[in-house]
């Protein structure tokens, strides 16, 4: 069967532009979000939650709740906890791991700002959010940890005292002699990157509506989640709801980011709630209950050495990291920083390597996915590293780049970390970005500024990256403890007047996946794209899959759709063949239709057969009367996407204002399904990173209050607040998979954040400014540079 | 746009209208609705809970993000930082009353898919609706202004630069089809004097 | 979220809204744009029982003027201020700086009455009215009372209105000629100003003096304020880069700013002086 579709370029959908299909409910407002939606008899909960970063809960008193007009139901936490267990983390990254017990709503003490503590039940949203006033909690307070370092202290507080520590696991990598290394350089350059924490802010907040059939014991759950396969799972894991009572629907879903790659508590309290009283339950969150309230991303102290030659070679590379797990371990928390810890070498040649990760517990929200998870950390730390490293050795950073990074011709490449990249071409991406950047007139008027003492400075960063995406393949994920899998699933149901069912465990929540699955679908059946109907997120309807995280939907999920397709083609050659009494070899397959070869006349069109199949009258000897295919896939290797993102910023050096003027990205995703998509991603990703470097934070106090806890004090940039991007690709196909494909959906987030921080930092520098913190606000900036001038350190132009 | 000529007068009321609730009658997307509704109903949980106008979403709670954003009285407001009771007598143009009564999508709901300027979608109603507001000032605006004139819609998804080209698009297409679509029926209110201005 | 019960009156006429309020006591809040008040009813951090919603007062919008002075109704909009010709000819600035104050949509709704009244030191309207040297019109159960804006803000979120007062009209002095500029410093395009510089100046006749000059600031303190020593250093000074320069680093004497999450109370004194600096030259220049 190797005369089908072997080459996706030759395909008429795969590479187009196609405008989605998603888009018209969402431009016409026939949106299914899970708020929009109703059941009869629906009651609206709504959650108490903790002031108090860390306190012994003496008691609670929902009496004067359940005296008020509308109000249903309302429980504590110890109430609540009958029959529902420990909200669950499913990497256990270490043998010795801590994992604490974490009820849905707290029982003895709370442990971050925004613990639950109490719910209300009530047949109006307006009476619930009222009875929250009658709810009265006595707390006696308990000290709060904030502070990474003094968190691992002899005699620090503890945010979880009979565990007897806030240390979570030391997870430990090495490859080769670093001590070694370390002893033959010429230069060692050591840095602190601080990696804020940041809140994903999806547009869509959270919620969850669970409908009871009491008499049957079956429940469905809408929730606003990345994940209904594994909230399925995991549901019926800590409700003790059996599996198959239990239906998992993602609706529309107005993004994630990871936010939504989690199992929530609230989800199993609609689930309790529903159970209890025998009625639909709804909880919808407000914004600012989701800063609270949704796991939080980032949160890590980086300790970064870089070991290299004088003619900026590297030797070795160590990392050790201080990763903030918040309060309780949720669904990936303690692997999230790990994700990064293959990335520090990011595209780079060294021979040795040292990485050491830390998870602590702080009486912060817990951390966990977003977008890039680990790694656009890593890769920070490394493209931030090398730029300090080229100024060490007063050396062009592009040129740095050029004497380490694994030449093209030398793919497949086994790094340090142990990966072995498949494919890649830094050099024609960079190549690329340069031109499209204007780099040597970039450099000029830089030069020109400092010469003339301008006070606004010019800064240029660069940052070669690469990824990790398709997560994953299971035999790693077994390999580093995680409790699943990383394979897709896909099935193709042909209908008998010849139109496409394909059933995705992708679940996607703003990708595009219904789209981009039709091209590759109707390429490999050989159909027009408008007939084909992608289906996704229901359990009902989707009953396998592992949904949409870790840039993995087109690698896996989108290769299964593609495979399961071509399972359909052969069996369909099957039917072909029988009809048109010919041998499978003597048949071609293009455009859609079987032809024998030599006698063109002698065709049946792959929609013919579905028909034939379906009415079965004639079909070979003990075939079963179907075309449908399903294809799980597990894939053998991560994909690594690639590029060169340049950025040049003006810094205001009077007030500590930053501008970005210009902003190049070359990007290599290997073959491209839909462009329009995949620069959209890119958009959007840098978007994020840039917001990253310059304006978002979780600010906490020392009392552990969230100090930026509204979308008034949390800086998401709007429109003027970022530039119009120069996107461009090269295209070096992934080995990895018949359509080449690496996935999209977090390099630009990965690639952004260090380019922005480098090209501030490339301004600054000549000043004496010698590190600069994100988010670089202004004042940081302005302090930065007088703290240098102070110094006596500005270097003559 | 489906509307009715005649905006709905303000229901009656004794000067001061105490008491746990309030009549109002406001006209959505052409229909006239008369409601009973409490004084502190957000406009945008009247169209959603009540009217089962569900387009139009809520993203925050501090009139930050603009996802919720709709045309009252010609002007684009952030609906959840508007009472129910404050929109009576008016007129509400959503998200889901834009395309033409037979269903031809406005010319920014066909730039917003041809650009590819949404991803989730959940900012598209309140960008589409802030657009709108911009396109009815300003028949030409530069990449700037759009970027400027969208200053209170947040969107995650999108990095706003296919929006921009798609609201500089529908533009240009407004222009082609000559005068800009009055944003309601009562657009030709003049909006620079005060006197006028809705309430 | 969402707001807590409250009442809720609209009455047809400032008189009306007076009589409403006096007789409500005060737990009663005036509701006029509500684009300040709103969020904070939905935050529940505050529980007024009784909301007055000026909306239907129409005597209390629009713009005219009044021999030497621009009155502007206290319920006219932030849109139709920056759209307004008066405006544009006879208070520019004020102008300027309404086009800044938070969104479109917002300024749709959003008030100058509601603005000042709110009284946040961090909104760019109320510092601009100071520098302009605005008269408040109060209207309350004994009647009408003048104050000047220099009285009217009291203390952070507080003004000189009683609780039975109502904020009817706004008399700016006519600044016909005067130059002037808004410098508004932010993270992004949707927050407030960390410092905010609204600078109006006079020139003499023959343009090389600095006849007067007014500086307003924003967020430097509890409430709104003026440059005082630097407004004093230009009277008469010339206006020359190096004049206002000087003068300029003035600005931040006898501010007492915040720190908070946008920045430290050093720094902004420092973008105090930075920004009133980059405003008087722009408004010398446009003058």
């Amino acid at each position: 069967m190797t005369d089908q579709l072997t080459s996706p370029a030759a395909g008429r959908e795969v590479g187009r532009a196609r405008t989605r299909k998603e888009d018209a409910r969402l431009v016409t407002g026939q949106t299914l979000w899970t708020d929009n939606l109703t059941a009869p008899g629906l009651l609206h909960v709504a959650i108490l939650r903790s002031p108090l970063a860390h306190a012994r809960i003496e008691r609670v008193n929902v009496r004067s709740a359940l005296e008020r007009e509308g109000v249903v139901a309302a429980f504590g936490g110890r109430e609540l906890a009958e029959g529902l267990g420990s909200l669950p983390c499913a990497w256990q990254v270490t043998e010795d791991m801590v994992l604490p017990d974490h009820p849905a709503v707290a029982v003895d003490e709370v442990r971050y700002v925004g613990d639950p503590v109490a719910v209300v039940v009530a047949r109006d949203r307006y009476v619930a959010a009222d009875a929250l006033e009658d709810v009265w909690v006595d707390y006696e307070p308990l000290p709060p940890v904030m502070d990474l370092e003094a968190a691992l202290a002899e005699g620090a507080p503890l945010v979880h005292a009979d565990k007897g520590t806030n240390r979570c696991y030391t997870w430990p990598l090495a490859s080769g002699d670093y001590a070694a290394a370390r002893a033959a350089a010429d230069v060692v350059v050591h840095r602190r990157h601080h990696q804020q924490r940041l809140i994903p802010n999806a547009m869509e907040p959270r919620a969850s509506l669970a409908v009871p059939v009491p008499a049957t014991g079956e429940y469905t759950l809408y929730s606003s989640t990345q994940i209904p396969h594994i909230v399925r799972l995991m549901m019926a894991l800590t409700t003790g709801i059996p599996e198959q009572k239990l239906r998992v629907v993602a609706p529309d879903v107005g993004g994630g980011f990871g936010s939504k790659l989690q199992v929530y508590g609230e989800d199993a309290i609609a689930l309790t709630l529903a159970r209890r009283l025998g009625q639909p339950v709804k909880w919808t969150e407000s914004r600012s209950e989701s800063y609270q309230a949704q796991h939080h991303g980032r949160g890590q102290i980086q300790d970064v050495e870089l070991a290299a030659t004088r003619d900026g070679r590297l030797l070795g590379m160590r990392v050790d990291l201080l990763a903030d797990m918040g309060a309780y371990l949720m669904i990936i928390t303690p692997g999230t920083p790990l994700l990064g810890a293959f990335m520090y070498p990011g595209i780079y040649k060294m021979d040795a390597y040292d990485f050491r990760c830390t998870g602590v517990f702080t009486t912060r929200t817990p951390t966990d996915a977003y977008r890039g998870a680990g790694r656009p950390e890593a890769t920070f730390a490394i493209e931030r590293t090398m730029d300090e490293l080229a100024a060490e050795l007063d050396m062009d950073p592009l040129e740095l780049r050029r004497r380490n990074w694994i030449g093209h011709e030398e793919f497949p490449f086994t790094t340090v970390a142990g990966l072995t990249y498949d494919s890649g071409n830094y050099e024609a991406a960079t190549d690329r970005a340069v031109a499209l950047f204007g780099y040597a007139d970039l450099r000029a008027e830089q030069r020109a500024r400092q010469a003339n003492a301008d006070p606004v400075r010019l800064g240029i960063g660069i940052s070669t990256y690469t990824e990790m995406c398709g997560l994953a393949p299971s035999r790693i994920l077994g390999s580093l403890r995680y409790a699943a899998g990383g394979w897709e699933a896909a099935s193709i149901r042909m209908l008998p007047t010849g139109k496409v069912e394909v059933i995705t465990g992708t679940s996607p929540h703003g990708q595009g996946h219904v789209t981009a699955w039709s091209q590759i679908a109707a390429d490999a059946l050989g159909v027009p794209f408008e007939d084909v109907e992608v289906m996704h997120g229901d359990t009902r309807v989707a009953p396998q899959g592992m949904d949409t995280y870790g840039s993995r939907s087109l690698v896996i999920g989108g290769i299964a759709v593609h495979e399961a397709a071509l399972k359909v083609v052969a069996k369909a050659r099957t039917v072909a063949a029988h009809l048109l009494e010919a041998s499978e070899d003597d048949l071609e397959f293009a455009d859609g239709a079987f032809s024998v070869r030599g006698s063109p006349d002698a065709r049946r069109t792959i929609q013919e057969i579905a028909f034939a199949v379906f009415a079965a009258h004639d079909l070979p000897e003990g075939m079963e009367p179907t075309l449908n295919a399903e294809h799980l896939l597990d894939p053998d290797n991560f994909s690594y996407p690639h590029g060169t993102h340049l950025c040049a910023v003006e810094v205001d050096t009077e007030t500590g204002a930053v501008k970005v003027r210009s902003y190049v990205c070359v990007d290599d995703v290997g073959r491209v399904v839909n462009p329009m998509i995949v620069e959209g991603q890119i958009h959007g990703g840098v978007a994020q990173g840039i917001a990253q470097a310059l304006y978002e934070e979780a600010v906490y106090d020392d009392a552990g209050n969230l100090v930026s806890g509204t979308m008034a004090d949390y800086l998401v940039p709007a429109a003027p607040d970022l530039p119009d991007l120069v996107t461009d690709r090269t295209e070096t196909p992934a080995t990895s998979n018949p359509l080449g494909v690496k996935g999209v959906g977090e390099a630009g987030t990965i690639a952004s954040t260090p380019a922005v921080v480098n090209a501030i930092m490339d301004a600054l520098r000549p000043l004496g400014v010698r590190e600069i913190r994100m988010p670089c606000t202004p004042e940081r900036i302005w302090r930065a540079v007088r703290e240098a001038a102070a110094s006596g350190e500005e270097s003559a132009p | 746009m489906a509307q009715n000529p005649n905006p709905p007068a303000p229901t009656p009321r004794p000067s001061m209208a105490r008491g746990s609730t309030a009549r109002i009658a406001v006209n959505v997307d052409g229909t006239d609705h008369l409601d009973e509704v409490e004084p502190r109903l957000l406009l945008v949980h009247y169209l959603r809970d009540r009217l089962g106008r569900t387009g139009t979403p809520i993203g925050c709670d501090t009139g930050n993000c603009g996802a919720c954003t709709v045309d009252l009285d010609g002007m684009s407001v952030k609906s959840c930082q508007v009472l129910a009771v404050q929109a009576d007598g008016g007129r509400v143009t959503t998200i889901q009353g834009l395309a033409a009564p037979d269903g031809t999508w406005h010319p920014l709901q066909r730039a917003f898919h041809e650009q590819h300027a949404l991803q989730c979608g959940y900012c598209t109603p309140g960008m589409i609706m802030a657009a709108r507001d911009l396109l009815t000032e300003n028949a030409d605006p530069t990449p700037e202004q759009v970027r400027e004139a969208l200053e209170g819609n947040l969107c995650r998804c999108t990095g706003y630069q296919n929006i921009v080209r798609a609201v500089l698009a529908a533009a240009a297409e407004l222009r082609r089809e000559g005068a800009p679509q009055p944003r309601s029926a009562t657009a030709n209110v003049p909006r620079t004097s005060g006197q006028e201005a809705p309430a | 979220m969402i707001p807590a019960k409250f009442d809720y009156a609209r009455p047809q006429s400032a008189d009306e809204a007076v009589r409403v309020l006096a007789e409500a006591g005060p737990e009663a809040k005036v509701l006029a744009g509500g684009q300040s008040l709103l969020p904070i009813l939905r935050l529940r951090l505050s529980f007024p029982e009784l909301l007055v919603d000026l909306g239907a007062v129409d005597a209390l919008r629009g713009v005219r003027q009044e021999r030497h002075d621009l009155v502007i109704g206290a319920m006219t909009s932030h849109h139709d201020v920056v759209e307004d010709p008066l405006v544009r000819l006879h208070a520019g600035l004020l102008a300027r700086a309404a086009a800044t104050v938070a969104d479109p949509a917002v300024r749709h709704r959003g008030t100058l009455g509601g603005s000042l009244a709110h009284a946040d030191p961090a909104g760019d309207l109320p510092a601009v009215c100071l520098a302009l040297e605005a008269t408040m019109v109060a209207l309350g159960p004994q009647g009408w009372r003048t104050i000047p804006a220099s009285e009217f803000f009291v203390d952070y979120l507080q003004t000189a209105l009683r609780p039975d007062e109502l904020l009817t009209e706004i008399r700016l002095p006519l600044t016909d000629g005067w130059g002037f500029h808004y410098e508004k410093f932010q993270r992004v395009a949707q927050a407030w100003a960390i410092v905010g510089v609204a600078a109006a100046v006079r020139l003499t006749p023959d343009g090389g003096t600095i006849a007067e000059a007014r500086v307003g600031l924003v967020n430097m303190g509890a409430r709104p304020m003026r440059a005082h020593l630097t407004e004093t250093a230009l009277a008469g000074a010339a206006a020359t880069e190096e004049a206002i320069g000087r003068a300029s680093t003035l600005a931040a004497e006898d501010t007492h700013p915040p720190t908070d999450l946008s920045g430290s109370a050093e720094y902004r004194e420092h973008l105090a002086r930075v920004l009133t600096r980059r405003a008087l030259l722009a408004a010398t220049g446009a003058a």
